[in-house]
């Protein structure tokens, strides 16, 4: 068996029945962290000791009967703006390089819980701040199917540790698409649960009314059964939902009847690269031959989504940000005149530049004399977004629709470029403003042999309905089973 | 095109030093965002209530019991500077 090519779920099937260890399976994926990670760098840091401890806990606990949990033995690539106790967590920013959290997040603790083990953390852009991993302050990632485009991001390295198979699941933040995005460039999925769904303690904040976490992985089942153990209520996060969890792994094989796909023309306009265009609809066209009813449907308010999600984002950035002080934890310069200038060389060395133009804009936009202007304007027309989505999702069950309007860019392709970089994240952003679940899936390749992704959306808490309509479109084709050439 | 002297006040307010270079790469580029974010100005909003929150949950307490807190040490780890006490900061009073 290739270890460290097969999907969750097989490696789970093996472990359980005896033909695998933990430690078979942790050493196999170390292995292919060392061989390949050098060209890739998704991991900013790998815990090989603690991982290969947990494995022979596991191994032990399993040969003497014990209990496990459900992902018992799984490696898992934890992207670095999520707390992890005793081991650092920068953020991918000079500001938090040395930062050892004294606490796990919530997300963290329910890993450990399930017998996961945390294999490593993941490169993103500075504080989930970007599109494509280029604002990392600690190192570059390189996209597994073609080094010299990015992995995207902000999640770009669990997106791109799973797709070169290093781990076989990954744990992503996204706030305006850093998770279902890199899923798109890197040919895997990626899903962003319903916002309130997954407990956001120990996630270093950005937009905190818009970032959530979610799954990655090879193929729909392996994110059906991570995205399990993430969920669920946690009472330190006051935005945390109290509903059940689903079993989204036990009804994943049903197939949905009587399913009515929604196309929304607005997302079919300029910009979107025709290659892109053409996977999208073809991918419909497998769901209508499933049985599928394909129905049009208008997001009017498609074209203001970029606008209100950036004032939205940067605002809360600005207020997020400015608890990084040099005085509790973090950077501090070393050379100030008074406090406020201590406070502010501080944060001028240890952010970087993407990081410094939010905090500007966010500061901006909610500063006297131009807050109703930006802010208050944004939120009402993110009301506006969100009524489009309420008004759609009760002519259809699913949104089908691109990820990203390009497969994805070459580095250095959008770093001089803000403006266009932010344009690019259109068809995602909308889902974070209004709090509704959204599952990139791979749905072919451009010529150039880059990955492109299929976006599903769903109603708020229809995270199961997504994860079967997403395994339904496995069943009818096979893009799911690629690797790039750098696995073998 | 967001004037320099605009960018230099939001850069005290959000306290962050940035050097010439950086106020004019921001005036021009905040500018252009700026300027982008306008197309919200075709629409009428008069009526519309702001969201601010996906989840339009409403206040969220807890019951009212101490509970264990971070040990001052695991508090302390990370500051740039302690005395193993306190977090220390530079002397803002005069002549104190």
């Amino acid at each position: 068996m290739d270890i460290s090519g097969a999907t969750a779920g097989q490696l789970l099937d093996a472990m359980n029945g005896g033909s695998l260890s933990a430690t078979d399976v942790v050493n196999a994926h170390l292995d292919a962290i060392s061989a390949r990670d050098e060209h890739i760098g998704s991991l900013i840091s790998v815990n090989a000791d603690g991982a290969l401890e947990a494995a022979a806990e596991i191994d032990r606990k399993r040969e003497s009967g014990e209990p496990l949990g459900r992902l018992a033995g799984l490696p898992v690539a934890v992207k670095d703006n999520m707390c992890t106790q005793g081991t650092a967590t920068t953020c991918a920013s000079r500001m938090l390089e040395n930062f050892v959290p004294p606490y796990d997040a919530h997300v963290v603790e329910r890993l450990k819980a399930a017998d996961a083990i945390i294999i490593g953390k993941a490169n993103l852009d500075e504080f989930a701040m970007g599109s494509t991993c280029e604002n990392s302050a600690l190192k570059a990632t390189r996209n597994p199917w073609n080094t010299d485009h990015t992995p995207g991001g902000s999640s770009g390295g669990s997106a791109a540790a799973v797709a070169a198979r290093l781990v076989p699941l990954g744990v992503g933040s996204d706030t305006g698409g850093s998770i279902r995005q890199p899923a798109s460039f890197c040919g895997v999925v990626g899903l962003k649960p319903t916002y309130g769904r997954v407990s956001r303690y120990g996630l270093v904040a950005f937009g905190s009314s818009l970032d959530q976490i979610g799954p990655f992985a090879t193929d729909v089942s392996g994110a059906a059964a991570l995205l399990e153990i993430l969920a669920g209520h946690d009472p330190r996060d006051s935005t945390s939902v109290d509903c059940p969890v689903p079993e989204y792994t036990a009804s994943l094989e049903q197939p949905l009847e009587g399913l009515r796909i929604g196309v929304v023309p607005e997302f079919f306009g300029d910009g979107l690269d025709a290659e892109v265009e053409s996977a999208v609809k073809q991918a419909v066209d497998v769901y209508r031959s499933l049985g599928a009813e394909v129905i049009e449907v208008s997001l009017p308010h498609t074209k203001y989504a970029v606008a209100t999600y950036y004032l939205v984002a940067c605002s809360e950035a600005s207020s997020n940000l400015a608890r990084y002080d040099g005085v509790h934890y973090g950077h501090r310069a070393e050379q100030f005149e008074n406090m406020i200038d201590m406070y502010a060389a501080s944060r001028a060395e240890g952010f970087g530049t993407e990081v410094k133009r939010r905090i500007m804009l966010g500061v901006f936009a909610l500063s006297e004399g131009y807050s109703d202007q930006y802010y208050l304007k944004a939120l009402k027309v993110r009301r506006l977004i969100r009524n489009d989505f309420d008004t759609a999702f009760a002519q259809v069950d699913l949104i089908a629709g691109p990820v990203s309007p390009t497969p994805a860019v070459r580095i250095g392709e959008l770093v001089n470029d803000p403006l266009k970089m932010y344009l690019s994240d259109v068809y995602t952003i909308s889902a974070n403003l209004a709090g509704i679940p959204g599952i990139s899936i791979p749905a072919g390749f451009s010529s150039k042999g880059l990955p492109i992704g299929l976006q599903l959306l769903g109603g708020a808490f229809e995270e199961e309905k997504l994860l079967r309509a997403a395994r339904m479109y496995e069943h009818g084709t096979d893009w799911h089973t690629k690797a790039p050439s750098v696995v073998s | 095109m967001l004037a320099p002297e605009d960018v230099r006040k939001v850069a005290s307010l959000a306290r962050l030093k940035l050097s010439d270079d950086e106020i004019a790469e921001f005036s021009e580029q905040l500018g252009n965002v700026l300027d982008y974010v306008e197309v919200l100005n075709e629409l009428d909003v008069t009526d519309v209530e702001p969201m601010a929150h996906a989840a339009e949950v409403t206040n969220v307490l807890r019951d009212d019991v101490s509970r264990e807190s971070l040990p001052r040490e695991a508090a302390l780890a990370n500051a740039p500077k302690s005395d193993g006490r306190f977090f220390l900061v530079p002397q803002i009073l005069e002549n104190a």
